[in-house]
């Protein structure tokens, strides 16, 4: 019933695309991991996404109630071309591509996870940024009423994240609207996400609402709630652990035996140069 | 109405049986989940949860039965302590095991590193290994050969593993604190009420020295 129901819909309206409708015409990514893939299920069932509940099963179980249409991403702040983009228009602003990536979360388990979307910078290149955009910031929705998990101060709504320019600029930092060959499930941060391969999974802003270019660093939500145990990078890095657990290794879901980490979560090669010079374990 | 002030021993008989069933339910339900495939995406990190969760509750569990015996005049509830402590030991055993087989595969290294550089790990293993003492002195014989006053002063280090266990879960958690602190709530509650009889009974005591001089 519900199936016939939407592809009536999708006769009459153009293309509205919710989570776990296949999204076409995606180029297959060039470079592979040698890992296995993690599963759709594990991927879907088990989520860091606070705006849902702090458990891992919430936002599988709670994040039903997200409205991803209409949706609307606002790019602002030191660029010379301010833009509202609406949701679909931001799925055909560049070529959709699938990049398998490793996520890394900082409690030390890890998933290898088949994204869909396109470079952060085809987006960022159209607002043009001014030479006084140093860093980027990143706002998730905030709506309590769609966001249960918000009724609780758990951290300071809205969910914020930032990168620096260069990082954002990066190919590998993806813009994600999909994975697994479908349109993103809501949990997994729908309908728009941020995914930085080669760095802690709480860097991945979700359901982003506002992108913001900024000459100073931004505080994100997560410095503001322990600021000795989230700094501003956040990289992928076995040899600084958590003040309260080591990072050296991590489970992979999925696999018994725990592996080791990889500096910069094994995209040492793209990104390292990005540091060099600087006292990662200062900037942690 | 029967008041339940005493019990016969076939009523406290069933009674028992039926408690000692209700307190295998977290590890039965475990047993089947990993059976049937229901731990979710990291199964190990479940366990040990689960299981760290019940050794608490159990401790706790354990603690109210005195305070409850006071209040209710139920004095037959002082039989079901002992089973219900040896509950919190069993899940507290089961939560170290899982750290020690699963979690870290016997990684001695990375274990001794966790005991010596992670404070929530060094508070609850410390928990852990006071708990064993009291587990080990759970029967009538060595309670003979301790004294009674000697077996009441060891069983005391339950408040520390008690306050340990729960500084080990608030320790531990990312952001969410609502189970930890839930606990230590509990806990204040417990501690505060054997705090009340302390006091009152120091002052009854001085009470009655004054009026005997």
């Amino acid at each position: 019933m519900q199936l016939a129901a939407s592809t009536a819909l999708a006769g009459l309206l153009p293309s509205v695309a919710l989570a776990g409708e296949p999204l076409t015409n995606v180029k297959k990514s060039a470079e592979s991991l040698p890992d296995p893939l993690t599963s759709l299920k594990d991927i879907t069932s088990y989520n860091n996404f606070y705006e849902f509940g702090t458990a891992k099963d919430d936002p599988a179980r709670n994040a039903g109630s997200l409205r991803t249409r209409p949706w609307t991403v606002s790019v602002e702040g030191e660029v010379n071309k301010p833009k509202v983009f609406d949701i679909e228009e931001l799925l055909k602003l560049a070529p959709l591509e699938e990049r398998i990536y490793r996520l890394r979360c900082v409690e030390a388990w890890s998933m290898v996870i088949p994204w869909i979307g396109y470079s952060l910078a085809e987006l960022l290149k159209q607002v043009e940024p001014t030479g006084n955009a140093k860093y980027v910031e990143f706002i998730s929705l905030e709506d309590p009423k769609q966001m249960p998990g918000q009724r609780d101060a758990t951290l300071n709504w809205p969910y914020r994240e930032g990168l620096r320019m260069d990082e954002a600029m990066h190919p590998l930092t993806l813009l994600a609207v999909g994975l697994y060959g479908e349109v993103l499930p809501n949990q997994n941060g729908a309908p728009i996400r941020l995914v930085a391969p080669w760095k802690y999974g709480f860097k991945s802003a979700k359901s982003i609402v506002k992108i913001r270019l900024t000459e100073k660093q931004p505080i994100t939500s997560w410095m503001e709630a322990g600021p000795s145990e989230y700094g501003f990078y956040s990289n992928v890095n076995p040899a600084v652990d958590h003040p309260r657990w080591s990072q050296a290794k991590e489970r992979r879901i999925g696999e018994f035996f725990k592996r080791p980490t990889l500096p910069f979560n094994g995209y040492a090669d793209q990104v390292a140069q990005l540091y060099a010079g600087m006292d990662l374990t200062k900037y942690f | 109405m029967k008041t339940f002030k005493t019990l016969n021993n076939k009523a406290l008989a069933w009674i028992k049986f039926a408690v000692f069933l209700l307190a295998l339910i977290p590890m039965f339900k475990l047993v089947s989940d990993a059976y049937f495939d229901n731990l979710g995406a990291n199964p190990i990190e479940k366990i040990t949860h689960s299981t760290g969760y019940w050794a608490l509750a159990f401790i706790l569990i354990t603690l109210t039965i005195t305070p409850l015996r006071r209040f209710s005049g139920w004095n037959w509830l002082q039989r079901f302590r002992r089973m219900l402590g040896l509950y919190a030991f069993f899940y507290a055993s089961l939560h170290f095991l899982t750290y020690l087989a699963l979690d870290q595969f016997f990684d001695w290294t990375s274990i001794v590193n966790d005991i010596v550089k992670r404070p929530y790990i060094t508070v609850g293993f410390a928990a852990f290994l006071l708990l064993i003492p009291l587990a080990i002195t759970s029967n009538n014989r060595i309670i003979k050969r301790m004294g009674g006053k000697q077996w009441l002063l060891l069983h005391r280090t339950v408040y520390v593993c008690a306050v340990g266990g729960v500084i080990h879960y608030w320790w531990l958690v990312k952001k969410d604190i609502t189970n930890p602190l839930t606990f230590a709530i509990l806990l204040g509650i417990l501690l505060g009420i054997r705090l009340f009889y302390w006091l009152r009974g120091l002052h009854k005591s001085r009470a009655g020295f004054w009026n005997f001089a």
